[in-house]
């Protein structure tokens, strides 16, 4: 594992992968979305407005997704002080916030011709919001010390603390039954939605993890090109020390 | 054993010599309910609905405000290097410092709900449960918090991040608390709230004392 430790090694596997991720993220995007707002026929109750399902289920599904995924690369990281790990960490936590919220904002629009309210405090849509900021705390703490070495360190626990909340926000329609739907695509009895709703969500849903490691591939090598930049700048400065005191001596 | 009763007795003492510490969780207590009727108006049915929720949210800010000083004291003064090198497994010492915490914190917090309870003319029948989930509830939040102390240790702006990283985690206990209270006010019975609140108590009980010790050791590293 520790061999994509070695940053160039790693930048050269990012470099392959990056333009199918691309690629595939904007062609499943573009099958999805149009299929999901041309061809998927409108819900016999929810009319036109059942649509906003394709970007809401799908975000709720990364938001959580993303969250995990952190947590395996905390565990990583912590386990076998993998540098890549933290990386991986880091540039996800912003990512998975905004999927947060975006989940939240749809879920929102779509509440209010639904149920007649903008915001309801049931199970699902407040364990979302905690997720949220789950997310902002562990940004914050990644940015919080001056050694960013200790900061992926705290953050890297707070992450495997907080993933205690992923399954209650998987089942908190299960649990708690208020005004959220129960679930109907992930059931042990196969899903609940017709096909032709179901395909479109589907593949919205591959476009968006496809999103994801793109997004995440791009961050973790700026991240890198960064950390050299700091190196670099740190040699010119010893270097300069030791000339003046050269220069002196 | 012995090193976890030391520390406990130590931090007890060192609380005890302080004690304006463990009067301000309290005073803050009361005084943040007091506020309630001022906000919502002195109707006294509305007050007695709400007084489970107010009572459980106020106790968490309260222990929120003093979980700064929980280890921050020691890691400035170095005993905290002592505490790690010392033979005692740090998980136990975290264990010690988290129990004196409720012990200074949590306990006089219960101690002070029932003339909460009385002054939002609260139902006294549910006092009982009331205090029970506290007993169950609060030692959840001393352990959670300690977590979010030591993570915070050495960070700038560290007080202003606690809150951040403590109180998405303290909710599940937060629901079941007032949970408990509530069906015990509405005449329904109360167990699965408190079972609930235990299985978390149970759970933290596991895990933070870990996850402290692994972020005191990376904090004095």
């Amino acid at each position: 594992m520790h061999r994509f430790a070695n940053p160039a090694r790693f930048t050269r596997l990012a470099d392959r992968v990056l333009p199918f991720a691309a690629a595939g993220a904007v062609v499943a995007l573009g099958v999805g979305f149009y299929l999901a707002l041309f061809e998927a026929p409108a819900d016999y109750q929810q009319g036109e407005s059942v649509r906003i399902m394709y970007v809401h289920v799908p975000s709720a599904w990364m938001a959580m997704f993303i969250y995990v995924a952190i947590a395996v690369a905390s565990a990583v990281a912590l386990i076998w002080r993998h540098p890549l790990a933290d990386l991986a960490a880091k540039a996800s936590s912003p990512v998975g916030a905004g999927f947060a919220f975006l989940t939240l904002v749809t879920g929102s629009l779509w509440g209010r011709p639904m149920w007649g309210t903008w915001w309801e405090w049931d199970g699902r849509l407040t364990s979302m919001l905690i997720l949220f900021f789950l997310y902002l705390g562990h940004m914050a703490l990644l940015n919080a010390f001056e050694d960013s070495q200790r900061g992926y360190r705290a953050a890297a626990i707070l992450a495997l603390v907080g993933v205690v909340n992923i399954p209650i926000i998987k089942f908190s329609v299960d649990w708690w039954s208020t005004l959220h739907q129960p679930a109907s695509v992930m059931r042990l009895d196969g899903p609940t939605i017709h096909p032709s709703m179901l395909w479109p969500l589907l593949i919205v849903a591959v476009g968006f993890k496809l999103y994801y490691l793109t997004i995440a591939l791009l961050r973790i090598k700026s991240e890198l090109i960064a950390a050299r930049l700091r190196a670099l700048d740190l040699a010119t400065v010893k270097a300069a020390e030791v000339q003046g005191q050269t220069a002196r001596g | 054993m012995r090193g976890l009763a030391l520390i406990v007795a130590r931090d007890l003492r060192l609380a005890l010599r302080q004690s304006a510490d463990a009067w301000l969780a309290v005073l803050f207590f009361v005084l943040t309910a007091a506020l309630f009727p001022f906000g919502v108006g002195p109707e006294p049915n509305l007050l007695a609905r709400i007084a489970p929720g107010i009572i459980w949210v106020v106790a968490l800010l309260a222990v929120l405000l003093s979980l700064e000083r929980l280890f921050l004291a020691d890691f400035e003064d170095g005993s905290l290097e002592q505490l790690l090198l010392s033979p005692l497994p740090l998980e136990l010492a975290v264990l010690g410092k988290v129990l004196a915490h409720w012990l200074t914190t949590g306990v006089p917090l219960i101690a002070a709900a029932p003339l909460l309870a009385i002054l939002f003319n609260m139902d006294l029948s549910g006092l009982g449960v009331l205090l029970l989930a506290m007993l169950l509830g609060t030692p959840t939040l001393s352990l959670v918090g300690a977590v979010g102390a030591a993570l915070t240790l050495g960070a700038r702006r560290g007080g202003v991040l606690i809150p951040l990283l403590v109180l998405p985690l303290y909710v599940p206990a937060l629901i079941f608390g007032v949970g408990a209270t509530d069906a015990a006010l509405l005449g329904l019975t109360a167990r699965p709230h408190l079972l609930l609140l235990g299985a978390v108590l149970l759970v933290m009980l596991v895990i933070t004392p870990l996850a402290g010790a692994a972020a005191l050791r990376q904090a004095v590293e």
